[in-house]
C-alpha cells in the first residue's frame, strides 16, 4: 500500500494523511494508491502540510506501517529517546521501529 | 570575550526582524516552501526527520555563562528540554516550531548570538582550538584571528553563494585539537625563522564522500596579509569550483584536480591583485578585536598542588584536565559522554549548571569542542575538586576524555533526514561493552567516531576506529574503518572489509581492540599499533 506523509507547516510535527485531515498517528493513514501526488500538491498548496511525499507501507494488525526504517522512526520518534515517542505508553514502540 | 559593537548588534537584530517577516509570510501563504526554504536555511533552520531543527552558531566554540544559560533556557522553553552539541562546535535543537523560530533568534540576539551562516554554500562558523587562550602549548590566542575571519566572512557579498559550503579552522599550537587538515582552509599560527608572526596555510582538506588531507599551500603567510590572502584563496575557488556537480564542488576537489602547486600559483596571482584593494584591516582594528580576548585577571602565586585523596576525583583529574599556561590553573573538560548516554546531548538543567559553574570557577567562559564535550578553560587547581563534585552530581563527571567511550557520533537516523543508519545506538552499545573504566584506561587514547551516512558529520574518516552507517537493501549496515586521525598526525581511515549489523559491529570493534592489546608495544596507542602492523592482523581477527 502507499501512504502519504509530511510535516505540519507551523509545528514541524510528522503527520500522516487520513483521507480527511493530517494526523500525528501513522496507524490512521489510508492507502492513497496512485492518488498521493495529487493530494500532496493540493494539501501543500493549501498550506496544511510541508514537504509531503508518498511512501510504501504494509497493513498490520495495528494499522499501516512504513516499509522503510526511516519512516518508521519518523512515525514513532527517535529510538534513543523512547520518552519522546509519539506513543510513549507503548512499551513495544522501540521494537516496532526495527 | 568578543563583545558586539553597534554594527554587529544592528546586523543581527535586523536579521531577526527580517526573518520574522519571512516566517509570517510563509505561514500566511504569501511565499511557497520553495521560496522560503533558502531563507530559513540562511537562518540555520532545517526541516529534519521529526521537526524543524535549528543550528545555532557558537563562534570558535566560545560561550559566556550568560550565553550558555540562554541556550539552556531555549532548550526548556522552545524545545523538549535538551540540546545537541555538534562536531562543528555548535548547538542544535531538534524540536523547533516554525512559528517560534523568530522568538528564539530574538532571544539569541539579546546575548549576541545567531544562526546566520550555519547552513548554505557560504563560509560557515569559524572553528578553533577549544583550549585557545588557555593552553600551555599555544603561541598566542588564535581566537582574535578567528573573530577577524568571522567579521570578514559574515555576509561577505562575494562569498554568500560559493560552489559549496566552506569551513575554516584556526589554531596556534603544534598539537592540532581542531582537525585543521580536514578543513577547507586550516590555519596554524606560527613564527618564521625571523621570529615574525604568521600562518601556515592548508587548503583543500575535508571529509564527506571524498575525504582528503589538506596540502600546505603556503608555509608562512605574514599576519598583516591575512585577510587579503584569504580573499584570494576564496576567489580562486569561487571562480573555478565545480558548480556543475554537487559531489565535486568542495574546494578539496579543485585543489586535487589542478594540484596544490597550481592552486597556490593562482592564489598568488590573484593575491597580487587583491592586495592593491586595501582589504587588510589596519593594525588598530586587529588590536581592537584582540583586546576583547585579553587574558582574565588570573591570580598569581597559586599552588599547583592538588589533593588527590578521593580516588574517583583523581581519575577524573588525570583524564579530563589539561595543562594551563598560567601556574595554579587547569583546563577542565566536561564529558558529554556518560556511558550509555547520547554523545553531545545535554539537558536544559545540565546546560544551566555548566553556565553557573563557568561563572563560579572559569572566569565566565566555556568552550564547545568538536568532540562534543564542553570545556571550562580557566579553573583554579584549588577549585577542581568542588567543580568535579558539582559535575558528578549532575551526571557530568564521567572520566573518559579521549578514551574509547568518548565517542563522536552524529545524530544519524534517529534525527537526520539524510541518514542511512542510526549512529547513537551504536555509540551507546560500544560504550556499554567497554563500560569497565579500568579496561578503557588500559586501552588508552582511542578515538572512535561514527557517522550515519557518507556526509561524515561524525568524522569517521578521522577515527582511530571509524564506523560508517550505510543502507544495505533497506537494512542498516555498518562499515568499520581503522587508522584515521584528525590531529597533527592527520590520516584517513581505511575500510576493513564487509559491513556488519548493529550487534556485529560492536563485536567487531571489540575484536579489533583485543587485537591491539595483544600486538601493542610499549607506549603505543591503538592507531600507532595499526600504523606499525597494518590492516592484516585486524582483518584476520575480525573476519577470521
Ligand atoms: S553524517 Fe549523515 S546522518 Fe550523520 S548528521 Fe551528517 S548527514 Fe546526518
Amino acid at each position: 500500500m502507499k501512504i502519504l506523509t509530511g510535516n505540519d507547516l507551523e509545528t514541524g510535527d510528522v503527520v500522516w494523511w487520513t483521507g480527511e485531515f493530517w494526523s500525528r498517528h501513522v496507524e490512521e493513514s489510508i492507502d492513497v494508491a496512485d492518488g498521493g501526488d495529487a493530494i500532496a500538491a493540493r494539501e501543500e498548496g493549501a498550506r496544511r502540510v510541508n514537504a509531503p511525499y508518498v511512501i510504501d507501507a504494509e497493513q498490520t494488525d495495528v494499522g499501516p506501517r512504513p516499509l522503510h526504517i526511516k519512516d518508521r522512526i519518523r512515525a514513532i520518534g527517535p529510538t534513543v529517546r523512547p520518552d519522546l515517542a509519539v506513543r510513549p505508553v507503548d512499551a513495544a514502540a522501540g521494537n516496532w521501529v526495527i | 570575550m568578543y563583545k558586539y559593537d553597534e554594527y554587529d548588534q544592528t546586523i543581527v537584530d535586523s536579521r531577526v526582524a527580517e526573518f520574522r517577516d519571512q516566517v509570517a509570510r510563509r505561514i500566511a501563504g504569501e511565499i511557497t516552501e520553495d521560496q522560503f526554504k533558502p531563507l530559513r536555511l540562511m537562518n540555520g533552520l532545517y526541516l529534519q526527520l521529526h521537526a524543524y531543527m535549528l543550528r545555532v552558531a557558537v563562534p570558535y566554540g566560545t560561550l559566556s555563562g550568560k550565553q550558555m544559560r540562554t541556550l539552556g533556557h531555549i532548550a526548556r522553553k522552545y524545545d523538549r528540554g535538551y540540546g545537541h552539541f555538534t562536531t562543528r562546535q555548535n548547538i542544535q535543537y531538534n524540536w523547533i516550531k516554525l512559528e517560534e523560530a523568530p522568538d528564539i533568534l530574538a532571544e539569541l540576539a539579546a546575548v549576541e548570538m545567531h544562526a546566520i551562516q550555519t547552513s548554505g554554500n557560504c563560509i560557515r562558523n569559524i572553528s578553533s582550538d577549544q583550549y585557545a587562550g588557555a593552553a600551555a602549548d599555544e603561541i598566542e590566542d588564535p581566537r582574535p584571528w578567528a573573530e577577524l575571519l568571522r567579521q570578514w566572512s559574515s555576509f561577505h557579498p562575494e562569498f554568500s553563494y560559493l560552489p559549496r559550503k566552506f569551513k575554516i579552522a584556526v589554531i596556534a599550537s603544534d598539537e592540532d585539537r581542531a582537525a585543521i587538515q580536514l578543513h577547507d582552509i586550516g590555519l596554524q599560527i606560527r613564527h618564521n625563522d625571523a621570529g615574525e608572526l604568521g600562518f601556515r596555510v592548508y587548503v583543500g582538506g575535508g571529509m564527506g564522500r571524498t575525504p582528503m588531507i589538506a596540502p600546505v599551500i603556503r608555509d608562512f603567510l605574514p599576519a598583516a596579509d591575512f585577510v587579503s590572502y584569504m580573499e584570494a584563496c576564496l576567489r580562486v575557488y569561487n571562480r573555478y569550483g565545480r558548480r556543475d556537480n554537487i559531489y565535486k564542488a568542495r574546494i578539496k576537489i579543485l585543489v586535487h584536480e589542478i594540484g596544490a602547486a597550481e592552486y597556490a600559483r593562482q592564489v598568488e596571482e590573484e593575491w597580487a591583485h587583491v592586495k592593491t584593494l586595501g582589504l587588510d584591516p589596519p593594525p588598530g582594528e586587529f588590536e581592537r578585536i584582540a583586546a576583547h580576548f585579553a587574558p582574565p585577571a588570573f591570580e598569581t602565586g597559586l599552588s599547583d598542588e592538588i589533593d588527590r585523596s578521593d580516588p574517583d576525583f583523581a581519575l577524573w583529574l588525570d583524564s579530563n584536565t589539561h595543562a594551563h599556561k598560567q601556574p595554579g590553573y587547569a583546563i577542565a573538560v566536561i564529558s558529554l559522554k556518560p556511558i550509555g548516554g547520547i554523545p553531545g546531548d545535554a539537558s536544559a538543567e545540565q546546560i544551566e549548571l555548566m553556565a553557573d559553574l563557568a561563572e563560579r570557577y572559569s572566569f565566565d567562559e566555556l568552550r564547545v569542542t568538536h568532540a562534543q564535550n564542553i570545556v571550562l578553560p580557566h579553573v583554579k587547581k584549588a577549585d577542581l575538586y568542588a567543580l568535579w563534585k558539582a559535575l558528578d552530581d549532575a551526571g557530568l563527571g564521567t572520566a573518559n576524555l579521549d578514551l574509547i567511550s568518548d565517542i563522536i557520533a552524529c545524530p544519524g537516523l534517529d534525527y537526520c533526514s539524510l541518514a542511512n543508519a542510526r549512529s547513537i545506538p551504536i555509540a551507546q552499545k560500544i560504550a556499554k561493552r567497554f563500560e569497565n573504566m579500568d579496561r578503557q584506561r588500559d586501552l588508552g587514547e582511542l578515538k572512535l567516531k561514527i557517522s550515519g551516512c557518507i556526509n561524515a558529520c561524525g568524522h569517521h574518516h578521522a577515527g582511530h576506529i571509524g564506523i560508517l552507517g550505510v543502507d544495505r537493501k533497506g537494512e542498516e549496515n555498518y562499515q568499520l574503518l581503522f587508522g584515521g586521525s584528525g590531529a597533527e598526525d592527520a590520516s584517513l581511515a581505511k575500510i576493513a572489509g564487509p559491513g556488519f549489523n548493529e550487534d556485529g559491529i560492536v563485536d567487531a570493534v571489540e575484536k579489533a581492540v583485543e587485537t591491539y592489546r595483544t600486538l601493542r608495544e610499549d607506549g603505543e596507542r591503538f592507531v600507532d599499533t595499526y600504523r606499525r602492523v597494518g590492516m592484516q592482523p585486524f582483518k584476520e581477527a575480525i573476519y577470521g
